[in-house]
C-alpha cells in the first residue's frame, strides 16, 4: 500500500489580457514542477492552459474586461486544472469541441484548441452558460510520478 | 517570455526567425510584421526557421496557416524548418506537415524553396 498522498493547491486570478496568458502558463508549470513531470508533461501542461486562458479572453470576454480564475490541484500523480472565466459563455459545446471548428475564422485561428486539450489532458469536461461564462476542468496523471512511486 | 523576430532574405525568399514563445499575444506581431514585409512585392517564398522557438500553442498554429493561405495566393511556397520536439509534435497533431514541407535547417528549407521557383 502506498501511503496516503498529501493535497496540494492553488488559485490564481487576473484580469483578462493576454499579456497574461503566457504567465498563467508559467504559473501552473511552476506549481506543478514540484511532482518532477518530464518536459513533455510539462509542456502538455503550459499548453492546454494556454490554450484555455487564450479561449476566455478572445472568446469569453472578446477581448473586453473581465476577471480569470485558474484553481490548480495536485494529488499524488493526478493534477488537475480548473479554468474559469465569467464571460458570454458557448451556445454549443458539442460544435466548439470539434476539430478545426472556430467562430472566429477571420481571426486566424486555427480551431485546435480544445481538440489539443483532449489530446494532452486524460479529461477534459466543459461546463458553460449563456452570458454565465464557462468553466474548463481538466486532469493529467503524470506517467513520470507513478513511475517514481513504484521504484521507492 | 516574449517573443523577437529576425529577418533576413535570400534572393526571393524571405527567412523568419522567431525566438521564444509564440501565442496568441505574440502571434499578432509576427502577422504584421511578415505581412509588412511580403507587401514590398520583393519575396514569393517564406521559409519560418523555428529552431529557437521554445513554445507555440494553437494561436501560432493559425499564424502560420494565415501565412500559407496568403503565400500560396501569391503563387509563392512556404516551408519551415529546424523544429523543437515539442513544437514538432504539436504541429503533427494537428496535420500542419500535410500541407506544410518541413526541412533540419534552414539552409535546406532555402534551397527547397529555390528549387521549386
Amino acid at each position: 500500500m502506498t501511503k496516503k498522498e498529501k493535497k496540494n493547491y492553488m488559485e490564481i486570478t487576473f484580469p483578462s489580457l493576454s499579456e497574461n496568458e503566457a504567465f498563467a502558463r508559467v504559473a501552473v508549470a511552476s506549481f506543478i514542477s514540484q511532482l518532477d513531470p518530464t518536459m513533455e508533461e510539462l509542456t502538455d501542461i503550459k499548453t492546454v492552459v494556454s490554450e484555455a486562458v487564450t479561449n476566455a479572453v478572445i472568446h469569453g470576454y472578446e477581448n473586453g474586461e473581465g476577471v480569470i480564475y485558474i484553481r490548480t490541484e495536485i494529488e499524488g500523480a493526478r493534477v488537475s486544472i480548473q479554468i474559469t472565466d465569467y464571460g458570454v459563455g458557448i451556445a454549443d459545446v458539442s460544435e466548439a469541441r470539434q476539430p478545426l471548428y472556430t467562430s472566429k475564422p477571420e481571426l486566424e485561428r486555427s480551431g485546435m484548441g480544445f481538440t489539443i486539450m483532449e489530446n494532452f489532458m486524460d479529461e477534459v469536461t466543459i461546463h458553460s452558460q449563456l452570458n454565465k461564462g464557462t468553466t474548463i476542468y481538466m486532469v493529467k496523471y503524470l506517467k513520470s510520478h507513478q513511475q517514481k512511486q513504484l521504484a521507492n | 517570455m516574449s517573443l523577437k523576430i529576425d529577418m533576413k532574405h535570400s534572393h526571393n525568399v524571405l527567412v523568419v526567425r522567431l525566438i521564444g514563445e509564440l501565442d496568441h499575444h505574440t502571434a499578432e506581431k509576427v502577422r504584421e510584421q511578415i505581412e509588412k514585409e511580403l507587401a514590398k512585392d520583393i519575396y514569393y517564398h517564406l521559409v519560418l526557421n523555428l529552431k529557437q522557438l521554445d513554445f507555440m500553442d494553437s494561436s501560432g498554429l493559425g499564424m502560420i496557416l494565415g501565412r500559407y493561405k496568403k503565400v500560396s495566393q501569391l503563387g509563392g511556397k512556404m516551408v519551415i524548418c529546424s523544429v523543437q520536439p515539442s513544437i514538432y509534435r504539436l504541429m503533427e497533431m494537428s496535420g500542419l506537415f500535410k500541407i506544410l514541407p518541413m526541412f533540419e535547417d534552414e539552409q535546406d528549407a532555402v534551397s527547397a524553396c529555390g528549387v521549386a521557383s
